[in-house]
C-alpha cells in the first residue's frame, strides 16, 4: 500500500518476484494499476487517501472474528495495559479524542495516558509547533513510571484495556463502510483480510510494504501506525518474512535523516533542544524522562558524545560540553514556514540548495520560486543547472509578471557538485544498511563534493572570525573541525570514523553504543551508526557475497544498529525464548550457553534470560524485562494505542483529506483536527465538504513517479537515454473520465486547482478505474512530476498544483491527494493564466478562510486558522 | 557452409557450419517476460555500453512504451501491452467497479496515427491497425459500445535481435560485414557495411536497420565485445528481476521449459515459447523468449521464415528453367536447320 514498488523500487522489486516465485502471493492497494500491480496477485482500487478506512477495516475484521495472534499481542503489545478514566475516544466525541483545544487546534494528550502513569495537563500547541513527535524518535515520549509495572488485565477483558478500547474505535470499520469510503467492493476487501489473516500466525508472516503513498498525507503518520497495529496484532512485528518495509523516497535519505539536517532533529534521532531547556541536564531529563525502560536511558552518553565529536577539547564537563553552542528552537522552522518567511520578507535572507530543487519537487511552486526571488543570496549546488537556480529567467512568474528579471534582488551563486561516482562515501538505504561506494574517477574542473564544500565552508568561516571577541561566534571558531586530509579534500573514511565514536583515551574506534560515555571519554557523530567502524575497519565496505553468509547478508554492509537486520527480533521468539514455530525461526535463547543466539544478531541484550523480571526502582535498559522485546519504547511493548507521542490521536481515525469530494462518513469532523494548514492568500485551498462548491474541483488527483526519472527531474531530463523512455508530461485518465471531458488521447488538455493549471498530454487509459464512493462515481486522474523548464524534455510544474497543508507530526505536505479539474485543450499563459485561475476561485468562493476550518465535529464553532498578522500578498 | 542444413532446417552447430573449428558453446537470451517489470534498465545499459545515439524524443502513446520498435539505435525495446483480460489467476479487482467500454481501441488508433509522423531513425513504425482476424470477447456484430470491462492485465516484454541459427541478414549481405561469431551470435561489422539495406529486408523480424544520417546497418552485437572478455551482456547484467537470462544457448532452453511448466502449472495457460523449436522457420532464436501470448500481441511474426529457406529450390527451379530454355533454344535450331 502507498508503494509502487516495481516503479519505484525496481531493484528491490527483484526479491518480490523472488518471493513469487516461491509462492509468495502479492497483493497492491493503489490509486491506480501501475507496473507493481501487473506482478499483483490481487490488484486493489482505492479511493486516494482512505488507507486508513481500509486498514481499519482490517482491524475490525482481525478482533471480529478473533483472528489476532493472541499470545503475541498479549506479551509483547500494550493491549493488556489499563488507560486512564479521562480518556475519551472519537466514538463518543464525533471524531476527537478527548483534550481537544480548538483554539490552537492541538492536543492535550493526558488524559490519553495509563491509568498507572498519569500525565500532567499539557496544552499541545508548543509541541505541534516544534513537531515534538518527530523528535522523539524511535522511543516515543516518556511515559513516566512505566519501568514500574503497569496495571494491566491480561485477560484483555477490562473495559478500559488497550485492546477493548482499540476494538471499540475501530468498531464502525466494517466492510460496508470500506466499501462506501474506499470504493472498494465488500468481496474484494474481504477476500484482502483473508489472505492476511490467513498468512499470518506462528508458521506463516506477511510483509507490509509502504512508501511515499502513505507518508505525503495530512495524516501520514496515522496511516503507519494503522499499518503497525494490523502487524502487531497478526504477530508479524520481528519476524522473518513479516516486519514493515518503509521505502524511502530516494538513495541515502535514510542517511539524511539518521544524520539530519532536519530543524528538529539532531543524529541518532536525539531531539534539537529548545527554548525550555536550559542546560544539558534539563535536556536530558526530558529524552530519558524518569523512571522508563529502554535503551533511550542511555541518552546522556550519546549527547555528551556528540557534542564532545562538534567542539572537542573546547567541550568540557563545566561548560555542559558546549551545550549552550547548540541553537535553540522555537516553533516551526519547517521547510515550508520558512519558504513562507522568505516571501513575506524580513526573517530569511540566504539560502542554501543541495542537491535539492524545490522549484520543481516542492509542494506549492510557485510559492517556493517567490521565496526564492525575494532573498540576498542563494548557494545552488547541483549537477546540473537546475530550474532552482535558473528561476530569475525562467520561472513561469517570469510569464504572468509576478517575477522581473531585472528587478529580482536574489544574488545566485551556482556550484557544480561531484557526482556519486567522483567521491567516496556512504550511502544508507531502506533497510538501514550503511553501504561505502570508492571513488571511481576524479571529478573534473570545479566539481567538488559536498563534503568538501562543508569542510571548507567552516574552515573559511573560522578564519574569516579567527580572533573575535563575539561570543556569538565562539560555536563556530570551537569547532573541533579536526577531520584528516589530502590536500584540501577531507578524507570521508576518517568522517565515517568519526561517526562511528572514538575512545578518546586512546584514539580508536569504539566497537558500538554500548561503549558511549558520559565523562566526555567518548565522541560521537551518530550514536546509532556505532559500530561501523569497529576494530578500526570499514563494515560498510564489506561485500561477502550472499550465498557465503546466513540467510541474512550479516556481511554485505552494515546495518544500524549493531548490525542487527531485522529489528525488533526478540519477538520472533515466545516468552520463553523458543521460536513460535520452527519454519519461522529467527533468534532464540540458548540456555546451555546462556545468552541468545539465532539466524540474526539478537536484537536484545545478549545474556539476559527471557525470565528475567526487573527489580523494583530500575530504569532504562536495566529495566526491562525478559520478555520486553521493544526495546526502545519506555514501556517495552509495541503500542496498539499510542498513550503519548502523536500530535494527532493515540489511534489512527479515518479523517478525509485536506481536499476532497466527500463528507467524512464516519465522523462529524471532516479532516485531520490537528493538521498544519497555512491560510494564507498566497495558499488557497480548494473547498471541502461541508464547504460548498467542492464541484467546481470534482475529481480526485494524485501524483507519483515513473522508473524513467528521477524526482525533480534535474538527473534525468537532461540525460537522452532518459529523456526518450518519457519524453512528455501527461495525465493519465480512465476512459470514462475522458468521455465525459471529451478527452483524446494524446492531444493536450490542463489540469486546474486553486493554485494554478498546468497542461499535460492525455494518456487514457484502462490502468486508471473510476469508483463507487456512497452511490456516487468518483474520477481519479494521476500525473508524474518530474518536469520542469529545463532539460531536453521540458514541461509544466505538477507541484505548482499542490498547496501546503502538513502533517502536525511531521511536517511532510499532502501532496498525494487533493482536488481538481481536468479541462481539454491548453491553459492560457501570461497574465491570463491568472485571471483564468482567479476564475475557479471566484466560482468556488475561495478565500483566505477556506480550508482552515478545522474542527467540524459536533459542538465546534468554526474557527478560521489564518495568519492574521502576516501582510496581504498580492495575488 | 557444408552442413545438409546449412540454410534451413534444424542446425545443431551455426558457428561450426559458419567455419569456426574450436570454438566456445553457443549463448544466448533467454527473456523471460513474466517477470519483466518494464524498468527499460535493459535499453538505457545497452545504449551506454555501446554508444547508441538517442533515437527520438516523442511521446508515442504506446502505454509506457516511447521505443516503438527495433531499429539501428533501438538494440533493446520494452513492449506494454495493455489487454482487457486475467493473466492466469491474478485479479486486477475491476469486478463491480463503476467501469465503462475499454480505452484500448481509441488507443490504437490514436497511436496509429501518432506513429505515422513520429520521427524514426531509419525505419517506419507500424502504421493502421490491421484486422488479423484475433478472437475478440464480443459476439459478431453485437458490439454496442456499453461493454465494461471486468478484467485487466499489462503485458512487458523487451525484445532484441533474435540472433537466428539461419539469419536472413546474413544470408543475403554481399560485402561480408555481417558475420556469425565464434559464440554462435550475428554481428555487423561498420567499418565494412556499405549500407546497401539488403540486410534490413532479409530480416523476417523487421530488426536490423540504417541510420539515416550514417547510412550504415547497426543491431544488437549482444555485447561481443563483453563476450570476449568473459562478461554479460550489458542488458541481462542490468535487469534488476533476471528477466534477460544469458547464458549457453541449450541450458538457457532447459531453464525455459521448466519455467514454462511452472507457469501452466500455476494457471497461465498462456504462456508460450517463441524462438525456442528448432524447427521453426528460422532454425531456432539464439535468443528467444517466453511470452504470456501469441506473438502477434507483442508486435512479433507469428511464423517468421528465413528467406534463404527457398533458396536451393529457388537455384533448382531456375536451374530447370534454365535447362528447358536451352532444350527448348536447342530443339529450335535443330529443327529449322536446314532450309
Amino acid at each position: 500500500m502507498g508503494s509502487n514498488m516495481a516503479e519505484a523500487h525496481p531493484v528491490g522489486f527483484q526479491w518480490v518476484i523472488e518471493a513469487k516465485a516461491r509462492g509468495a502471493k502479492v497483493i497492491h492497494i493503489d490509486p491506480r494499476f501501475t507496473r507493481t500491480s501487473a506482478h499483483a496477485d490481487q490488484h486493489v482500487t482505492l479511493r486516494a487517501g482512505t488507507d486508513i478506512a481500509f486498514l481499519g477495516g482490517v482491524i475490525n475484521y482481525i478482533l471480529m472474528h478473533d483472528l489476532d495472534f493472541r499470545e503475541y499481542v498479549r506479551a509483547y503489545t500494550n493491549a493488556p495495559f489499563l488507560l486512564s478514566e479521562r480518556y475519551r475516544d472519537t466514538e463518543d466525541l464525533d471524531g476527537l479524542f478527548s483534550g481537544y483545544d480548538p483554539q490552537t487546534a492541538s492536543y492535550d494528550a493526558s488524559s490519553w495516558s495509563y491509568a498507572s502513569t498519569p500525565m500532567d495537563e499539557q496544552p499541545g500547541h508548543h509541541l505541534k509547533e516544534v513537531s515534538a513527535p518527530y523528535q522523539h524518535g524511535a522511543g516515543g515520549p516518556f511515559i513516566e513510571g512505566a519501568a514500574g509495572g503497569i496495571e494491566s488485565d491480561p485477560a484483555l477483558e477490562h473495559p478500559r484495556c488497550v485492546f477493548q478500547v482499540v476494538k471499540r474505535h475501530f468498531s464502525r470499520y466494517t466492510p460496508e463502510m470500506v466499501e462506501r469510503i474506499c470504493g472498494v467492493p465488500q468481496e474484494l476487501f474481504l477476500d484482502v483480510c483473508r489472505a492476511w489473516t490467513e498468512n499470518s500466525g506462528r508458521e506463516r508472516t506477511t510483509a507490509l510494504v509502504y512508501s511515499v503513498g502513505w507518508t505525503q498525507h495530512s495524516v501520514g503518520a496515522q496511516f503507519i501506525r494503522a499499518g503497525s497495529i494490523v502487524q502487531l496484532l497478526l504477530g508479524n512485528i520481528g519476524r522473518p518474512g513479516g516486519g514493515i518495509f518503509a521505502l524511502r523516497g530516494h538513495a541515502s535519505i535514510q542517511g539524511s535523516t539518521d544524520v539530519p539536517t532536519l530543524f528538529n532533529l539532531l543524529p541518532g534521532y536525539l531531539p534539537m533542544p529548545d527554548t525550555t531547556h536550559e542546560d544539558l541536564a534539563t535536556y536530558l531529563d526530558g529524552v530519558r524522562g524518569r523512571g522508563q525502560k529502554g535503551f533511550w536511558g542511555a541518552a546522556d552518553a550519546y549527547m555528551v558524545s556528540l557534542l564532545k565529536e562538534y567542539w572537542g577539547d573546547a567541550a568540557t564537563a563545566e561548560n555542559d560540553y558546549c551545550f549552550d553552542y547548540l541553537p535553540r528552537i522555537n516553533g516551526d522552522h519547517g521547510t515550508y514556514r520558512t519558504v513562507m518567511d522568505m516571501v513575506d520578507g524580513g526573517k530569511v535572507f540566504g539560502y542554501f540548495l543541495l542537491g535539492q530543487n524545490p522549484a520543481v519537487g516542492s509542494a506549492h511552486g510557485r510559492l517556493q520560486r517567490l521565496g526564492m526571488a525575494n532573498l540576498d543570496w542563494l548557494v545552488v549546488r547541483d549537477l546540473a543547472m537546475i530550474e532552482s537556480a535558473t528561476f530569475w529567467k525562467d520561472a513561469p512568474e517570469i510569464e504572468t509578471g509576478e517575477i522581473v528579471t531585472e528587478k529580482c534582488r536574489t544574488e545566485v551563486f551556482f556550484f557544480p557538485a561531484a557526482s556519486h561516482v567522483e567521491k567516496a562515501g556512504t550511502f544508507t538505504q531502506t533497510q538501514r544498511m550503511l553501504q561505502w561506494r570508492d571513488q571511481a574517477v576524479e571529478p573534473s574542473g570545479d566539481q567538488r563534493s559536498e563534503l568538501w564544500f562543508f569542510h571548507q565552508l567552516g574552515v573559511r568561516l573560522k578564519e574569516k572570525l579567527a580572533g573575535s571577541a563575539d561570543e556569538r561566534d565562539r560555536p563556530v571558531l570551537d569547532l573541533a573541525w579536526d577531520y584528516e586530509t589530502e590536500g584540501d579534500e577531507p578524507s570521508p573514511s576518517d568522517v565515517l570514523r568519526h561517526i562511528n565514536g572514538i575512545d578518546l583515551n586512546t584514539g580508536r574506534t569504539v566497537d558500538g553504543y554500548l561503549d558511549l560515555k558520559a565523562d566526555g571519554t567518548t565522541a560521537c557523530g551518530c550514536w546509532i551508526y556505532s559500530g561501523v567502524y569497529a576494530g578500526e575497519t570499514n563494515q560498510s565496505r564489506r561485500r561477502t557475497s550472499r550465498f557465503e553468509t546466513g540467510p541474512y547478508d550479516a556481511e554485505w554492509g552494515w546495518t544500524w544498529p549493531l548490525n542487527r537486520r531485522v529489528l525488533y527480533n526478540r519477538a520472533s521468539a515466545d516468552p520463553q525464548g523458543r521460536p513460535w514455530s520452527e519454519r519461522k525461526k529467527l533468534v532464540w535463547w540458548d540456555a546451555e550457553a546462556g545468552e541468545w543466539t539465532g539466524h540474526d544478531t539478537p536484537d536484545f541484550e545478549k545474556n539476559k534470560p527471557p525470565d528475567y523480571k526487573a527489580p523494583e526502582g530500575a530504569s532504562g535498559v536495566q529495566a526491562l524485562d525478559g520478555d520486553d522485546a521493544f526495546i526502545m519504547m519506555r514501556d517495552g511493548k509495541g503500542w496498539l494505542f499510542a498513550p503519548a507521542g502523536l500530535a494527532d490521536g493515540p489511534m489512527p481515525t479515518h479523517y478525509e483529506p485536506h481536499e476532497s469530494p466527500m463528507r467524512n462518513l464516519l465522523y462529524g469532523q471532516q479532516g485531520n483536527p490537528v493538521r498544519k494548514v497555512y491560510g494564507r492568500p498566497d495558499n488557497p485551498s480548494n473547498p471541502a465538504p461541508p464547504e460548498a462548491h467542492s464541484e467546481v474541483f470534482p475529481f480526485v488527483f494524485t501524483a507519483a513517479r515513473l522508473t524513467e526519472h528521477h524526482t525533480a527531474g534535474a538527473m534525468s531530463r537532461q540525460l537522452p537515454y532518459l529523456a526518450e523512455l518519457q519524453p512528455e508530461l501527461f495525465v493519465e485518465v480512465s476512459p470514462e473520465l475522458a468521455v465525459e471531458r471529451g478527452l483524446h488521447h494524446l492531444d493536450w488538455a490542463h489540469v486546474i486547482t486553486s493554485r494554478t493549471a498546468v497542461d499535460a498530454r492525455v494518456v487514457v487509459t484502462d490502468r486508471m478505474a473510476p469508483l463507487r464512493v456512497d452511490g456516487r462515481v468518483v474520477h481519479q486522474v494521476w500525473m508524474p512530476y518530474h518536469w520542469g523548464q529545463t532539460g531536453l524534455t521540458k514541461g509544466d510544474v505538477v507541484n505548482d498544483l499542490i498547496g501546503v497543508v502538513a502533517d502536525p507530526n511531521v511536517f511532510i505536505q499532502e501532496s498525494k491527494v487533493l482536488t481538481c479539474d481536468v479541462r481539454p485543450g491548453r491553459r492560457p499563459r501570461g497574465p491570463a493564466l491568472l485571471e483564468y485561475v482567479a476564475d475557479y476561485r471566484r466560482r468556488a468562493g475561495i478565500t483566505t478562510e477556506t480550508g482552515t476550518r478545522i474542527a467540524t465535529a459536533d459542538g465546534h464553532v468554526e474557527r478560521a486558522h489564518i495568519e492574521s498578522d502576516r501582510p496581504e500578498e498580492p495575488s | 557452409m557444408t552442413a545438409e542444413n546449412s540454410f534451413y532446417g534444424p542446425l545443431e552447430d551455426p558457428a561450426g557450419d559458419a567455419g569456426h573449428r574450436e570454438h566456445p558453446p553457443r549463448m544466448g537470451f533467454f527473456t523471460d517476460t513474466s517477470v519483466c517489470i518494464g524498468c527499460k534498465a535493459c535499453e538505457v545499459a545497452c545504449k551506454e555500453w555501446n554508444g547508441i545515439p538517442e533515437d527520438g524524443i516523442d511521446l508515442l502513446g504506446m502505454s509506457f512504451d516511447n521505443t516503438g520498435m527495433l531499429g539501428a539505435s533501438s538494440w533493446r525495446h520494452v513492449a506494454f501491452i495493455e489487454q482487457e483480460r486475467p493473466l492466469g489467476r491474478q485479479d486486477a479487482g475491476l469486478a463491480d467497479l463503476p467501469v465503462g467500454p475499454s480505452s484500448t481501441e481509441e488507443a490504437e488508433e490514436v497511436v496509429a496515427d501518432a506513429l505515422e509522423v513520429a520521427r524514426r531513425g531509419g525505419g517506419d513504425l507500424g502504421t493502421a491497425p490491421v484486422d488479423l482476424g484475433f478472437p475478440s470477447f464480443d459476439l459478431p456484430g453485437a458490439g454496442t459500445g456499453t461493454e465494461t470491462r471486468t478484467q485487466f492485465r499489462w503485458l512487458m516484454s523487451s525484445d532484441v535481435c533474435k540472433h537466428c541459427t539461419h539469419a536472413g541478414c546474413l544470408d543475403v549481405c554481399p560485402t561480408g560485414a555481417l558475420f556469425r561469431t565464434e559464440f554462435g551470435t550475428v554481428v555487423v561489422q561498420p567499418d565494412i557495411c556499405n549500407g546497401c539495406g539488403y540486410c534490413v529486408s532479409g530480416c523476417p523480424y523487421g530488426v536490423i536497420d540504417r541510420r539515416p544520417d550514417d547510412g550504415r546497418a547497426w543491431k544488437c552485437t549482444m555485447c561481443y565485445d563483453r563476450l570476449r572478455d568473459g562478461l554479460e551482456p550489458a542488458c541481462a547484467k542490468a535487469c534488476p528481476t533476471d528477466s534477460i537470462q544469458f547464458g549457453p544457448l541449450d541450458e538457457l532452453r532447459r531453464n525455459a521449459d521448466r519455467r514454462l511448466a511452472a507457469l501452466h502449472e500455476a494457471g497461465v495457460t498462456e504462456a508460450q515459447l517463441y524462438g525456442r523449436d528448432p524447427e521453426d522457420g528460422v532454425g531456432g532464436d539464439g535468443a528467444f523468449f517466453l511470452l504470456l501470448d501469441d506473438p502477434e500481441v507483442y508486435g512479433l511474426p507469428p511464423d517468421p521464415v528465413v528467406p534463404t529457406r527457398d533458396l536451393m529450390s529457388m537455384w533448382k527451379h531456375a536451374g530447370v528453367a534454365a535447362s528447358a530454355l536451352l532444350a527448348v533454344s536447342a530443339a529450335v535450331f535443330v529443327r529449322g536447320g536446314r532450309r
